[in-house]
């Protein structure tokens, strides 16, 4: 491999690994704060990126598409939350694991029903659509640069909500205790709306800007979420800069795994984990 | 061989006492026995990834019977269907359903070749007439060919052999790999590189990822680097078009060719101008201007309010297939190896032009060099006249 | 464990000659469909022992399953039949070993992350035969010919016959359910329900509680092997997606559907789920909606989780008691 395809296979690696962060950031969070253990997280995902192509499809304008998907979904995160996970807060997580699951093969089947099954490719827009040329046969396509991009922004602006703001302050009260918390008399039942909301939002925006460089199709959220667990597994429960370093982690491994060794590419990143874990039986960064 | 004759015995017997706990039973009871009907078994993915095919398939041995006035032989048609889901792990169960549930007089089926792999598992042991309308798999009419199991469709190795002598012809010596690591990727392969390196030309590489990821870009980096002169990859459906789209988008298009058999079908309208210029060989491809053809295409796009696609082609050649077989046993269905013989002396005269049955069971066919012009896959030439498949490992053959 | 009502044994020694009659009448779909229905139970079973005894939610037994799977197939010669004295115990063992392993690593780890480390093993295991060529690929291998089960020279039991097959699955089911009873109800059954409600308070009393769920880790991946190698052989084809989480999701499924720690539960759930299957997704008695059965079990699966965490066992036992 010479210097240039490193260059370029490091910045496939860390792309993917920020994309990971996006959704496994959401899933890290309701783990953290409420206790949940949401199966249906990687629906999320599948349902940002069916909704970035088909509303796309119908207005003709991708970033459109993508604010209009990130209001849905934040609808669709409260609706959720009250009309099923709320009822699980208190429950043994092998009900909240049922339900879960439950709702992946809802979700899967609604989404056949109204999208249909087929796969579908999302055009990349416009402003993003060139690449740059680095050597004399490669390009590198600035949207993926753009994703990158995105999802470094997204992380920042997580950051000064958890730390500089008052719900970010309630957010990490409640998840140190919950008890204070209600004793402070602030409403702890809006706050965890709130946080399914954001990572419902967080996993559908993530599928939703991977759309055009993954494409659309049936199943697409089983994959990512079962990553997204080890992700959260390696940067521990609840931590959402854990994630940050494991998705990272994990994206150049996977990446570089690809490479180097093709046929154990898939298994590299699960050695990983279990390297993780021997170490640190939970996690990188535990949370407190 | 003591055990299958045992074995056959007990079918007996519980068929015998199953007749009487099955009616009324829980299950409604299908099996409807003399009422003169040919039951037809359709095992074929109506929803996932591959659902549009199945459709297609399905629509295409529909046409045929319509073109026959609904029967075969003076004999009415009822249809069983089975979703097979594209999903092997379920290939025997959902085939067990037809044979020994339903017990059907043909099975038409699959798309994916694991599932189809699994299907003639079962077929090849119940003796039930197996027709192969798309699954591509070398061994169905290779290591696992049957009297019983044909195929009206192409083999993973046949649709691409003619490729490689062409891509060498074009000058270019030295070429890179990419498929899926699965069994019908790494058959297209062969295929193709028997043809390229037997021509002179040199494989620099082969890639692969696993069936069915989509995330090219790490390879792409790498073909970039290696700096073939040409790319030769098997993908179809969404994945197909993806990697047409990853392939412009690296900067790869317009500097090193890129060559197939599946890809470019069914994709055009989603890939644009990416996929303009794609050379690929196969059975099939537009603009083929014969007469049978352009009836076919007009009485499809009647019939269904849409345009027939390859795998349309090879439904409906199923289905005359079939017809051939019945009518020259006049419909007499138990007359198994009578309908056997007329469908390996048939010849088709398919809408791809027409061919005749290897002793393997798999077509003998023209391949066609195709290349995408605009949204069609125009046929420029023959890559291969009436080329069939070595069927290695057949005992037919 | 309580001891069993005479009631209830009643109930199960008609099941069991039910079950055993069933081939004379059966239709050969149907009884092997039955045969599949026991096979789960199995499963189902080895996986109570677990979550309903000792607390252990796992969200990765489909491991243990493929595993075994895997093992019967690859030690199976092509065209011929393999020994099923080697190949059984060796299937069994392989999970066991990777149970010991595995458990190392995954009883350190407790709740939400035991649920996720299990099934990113399992996942693991998915990938070693999904993406190398170990084992075919995401094409899988078939089993063409069932392995033989000799005594010196004579065929003990014709396993190609499906009402053989399907009588040795049977006993089995028995067997692994009175070797479980037994073992829970013995010191070793009450140390774990102890580790289930409070750990803490088993270590203080000097249980080396750790110890305990290994063994109860390795032994159901053990019984899991066990129905993985049926499983395998029923349909002589083994693939990556027996080792994927929808079959984990779907056996934990089913011991909760049944009522879990009752280990009869998994059985009933085992039964109750698949036929719940087979019937949604019927056109017979659904029409278009059994194209769209996932929904409507889908919506099942929410409904018992929020309302019957008990399972249907619950349904019974709750009317009972009023």
């Amino acid at each position: 491999m010479d210097f240039y395809s490193f260059l370029i296979q490091l910045l496939n690696g860390l792309q993917y690994g920020l994309l990971l962060f996006l959704v496994a950031s959401g899933l890290t969070l309701v783990f953290g704060i409420m206790g949940i253990i949401n199966l249906a997280h990687g629906s999320f995902y599948m349902i940002g990126a069916y909704m970035a192509w088909a509303l796309a499809e119908q207005t003709g304008n991708f970033g459109l598409a993508v604010l209009l998907g990130i209001v849905l979904t934040v609808i669709l995160g409260i609706l959720l939350e009250a009309v099923f996970y709320r009822h699980l807060y208190k429950r043994d997580h092998l009900y909240q694991v049922l339900m879960t699951y439950g709702l992946i093969l809802v979700f899967e089947e609604l989404r056949s029903i109204i999208w249909g099954d087929d796969v579908h490719g999302v055009a990349v827009p416009a402003l993003f659509s060139a690449s740059i040329p680095l050597t004399d046969n490669l390009s590198y396509p600035v949207y993926r640069l753009a994703i990158s991009a995105v999802c470094v922004l997204l992380a920042l602006g997580m950051y000064l909500l958890i730390q500089r703001t008052r719900l970010g302050m309630m957010i990490r009260a409640g998840a140190s205790n919950n008890e204070m918390v209600q004793a402070l008399g602030i409403n702890i039942k809006l706050i965890y709306t709130l946080v399914f909301a954001l990572g419902v939002a967080l996993a559908a925006t993530a599928g939703m800007i991977a759309a055009p460089i993954s494409s659309v199709f049936p199943n697409m959220g089983g994959q990512v979420l079962i990553i997204c667990f080890v992700v959260v597994v390696i940067g521990g429960i609840g931590s959402v800069w854990g994630a940050l370093l494991a998705a990272l982690m994990i994206g150049l491994v996977d990446t570089f795994g690809k490479v180097l060794v093709p046929d154990y590419a898939g298994l590299s990143v699960y050695v990983l984990m279990a390297v993780v874990l021997l170490w640190r039986p939970e996690g990188l960064f535990k949370r407190g | 061989m003591s055990n299958s004759i045992n074995r056959r015995d007990f079918i007996k017997s519980g068929a015998a006492l199953g007749g009487a706990a099955t009616v009324g039973g829980l299950w409604p009871n299908i099996a409807i026995g003399q009422s003169g009907k040919i039951k037809v078994g359709l095992m074929l993915p109506y929803t996932g990834t591959f659902a549009q095919l199945g459709v297609a398939i399905e629509n295409g041995f529909r046409l045929y019977l319509q073109e026959k006035g609904g029967k075969i032989a003076g004999r009415e048609i009822e249809f069983f269907k089975v979703d097979d889901e594209s999903d092997p792990a379920k290939a025997p169960e959902n085939t067990n359903k037809l044979i020994q549930r339903d017990k059907v007089d043909l099975i038409v089926g699959t798309v994916h070749s694991g599932v189809a792999m699994g299907m003639i598992k079962l077929t090849r042991e119940s003796g039930t007439l197996h027709i192969i309308p798309n699954a591509g798999a070398g061994a169905a009419t290779g290591a696992l060919c049957a009297p019983n199991v044909f195929r009206s469709s192409f083999s993973n190795w046949q649709a691409i052999y003619p490729l490689g002598k062409h891509v060498y012809d074009k000058g270019q010596k030295t070429a890179v790999w990419i498929t899926w690591k699965y069994g019908a990727g790494e058959e297209a392969g062969q295929g193709f590189k028997e043809g390229f390196v037997k021509a002179g030309g040199k494989i620099l590489k082969e890639l692969y990822l696993p069936f069915p990821n989509v995330e090219f870009q790490a390879l792409l980096t790498e073909i970039a680097s290696i700096k073939p002169d040409a790319v030769a990859c098997f993908f179809a459906g969404g994945g197909g078009a993806k990697f047409i789209k990853d392939y412009a988008a690296a900067g790869l298009k317009g500097k090193i060719p890129l060559y197939s058999s599946f890809l470019t079908d069914g994709v055009l309208e989603a890939v644009g101008n990416d996929a303009e210029g794609i050379e690929t060989t196969m059975h099939y491809g537009d603009a083929l201007n014969t007469k049978k053809d352009n009836a076919f295409r007009l009485g499809y796009a009647k019939a269904f309010k849409m345009q027939p696609d390859v795998y349309a082609v090879q439904g409906y050649d199923a289905a005359q297939l079939f017809a051939i077989g019945l009518e020259a046993v006049k419909g007499d269905i138990n007359n198994k190896a009578g309908i056997i013989k007329a469908m390996e002396a048939a010849k088709i005269d398919s809408p791809r032009g027409a061919w005749t049955m290897s002793k393997a069971h798999n077509p003998i066919q023209d391949i066609y060099l195709r290349k995408v012009v605009g949204k069609e896959n125009k046929v420029i030439g023959v890559a291969h006249k009436a080329l069939a498949d070595p069927a290695r490992g057949c005992k037919m053959a | 464990m309580n001891k069993t009502s005479p009631t209830l044994l009643a109930v199960m020694v008609i099941v069991v000659a039910a079950l055993a009659a069933f081939p004379f009448v059966g239709e050969k779909f149907y009884v092997q469909l039955v045969s599949k229905v026991m096979i789960m139970a199995i499963f189902a079973m080895s996986l109570d022992l677990l979550v309903g005894f000792a607390g252990l939610v796992s969200l990765g037994h489909a491991a243990f399953f493929g595993l075994a799977g895997y093992v019967a197939a690859l030690m199976s010669p092509q065209y011929e039949a393999g020994n099923f004295w080697t190949t059984l115990p060796a299937a069994m063992a392989a999970c066991a070993a990777f149970a010991l392993i595995t458990g190392f690593l995954v009883l350190r780890t407790s709740g939400i992350y035991f649920i996720m480390v299990t099934l990113a093993f399992a996942q693991m295991l998915f990938f070693i035969f999904h993406d190398t060529a170990l084992g075919g690929g995401s094409d899988g291998i078939y089993i063409y010919v069932k392995p033989e089960m000799m005594l010196g020279d004579i065929k003990l039991l014709d396993l190609e016959n499906f009402n053989v097959f399907y009588w040795l699955v049977l006993g089995c089911l028995v067997a692994v359910y009175l070797l479980l009873r037994q073992l829970l109800r013995s010191n070793f059954g009450h140390a774990l329900i102890g580790i289930k409600t409070n750990d803490h308070r088993m270590r203080a009393l000097g249980f080396p509680t750790f110890r305990y769920k290994l063994a109860a880790y390795v032994m159901s991946g053990a019984l899991a092997g066990l129905a993985g190698y049926l499983a395998a052989l029923q349909f002589g084809f083994v693939n990556p997606e027996i080792l994927s989480w929808h079959t984990s999701g779907n056996v934990l499924m089913m011991v909760i559907l049944g009522g879990m720690g009752t280990l009869h539960g998994a059985v009933v759930g085992a039964f109750s789920f698949i036929l719940l299957q087979e019937v949604l997704s019927n056109q017979a008695f659904f029409g278009s909606v059994a194209k769209h059965w996932q929904l409507t079990m889908g919506l099942f699966i929410i409904a018992v989780a929020l309302f019957l965490p008990k399972g249907l066992a619950g349904l019974f036992s709750r009317r009972g008691e009023k």
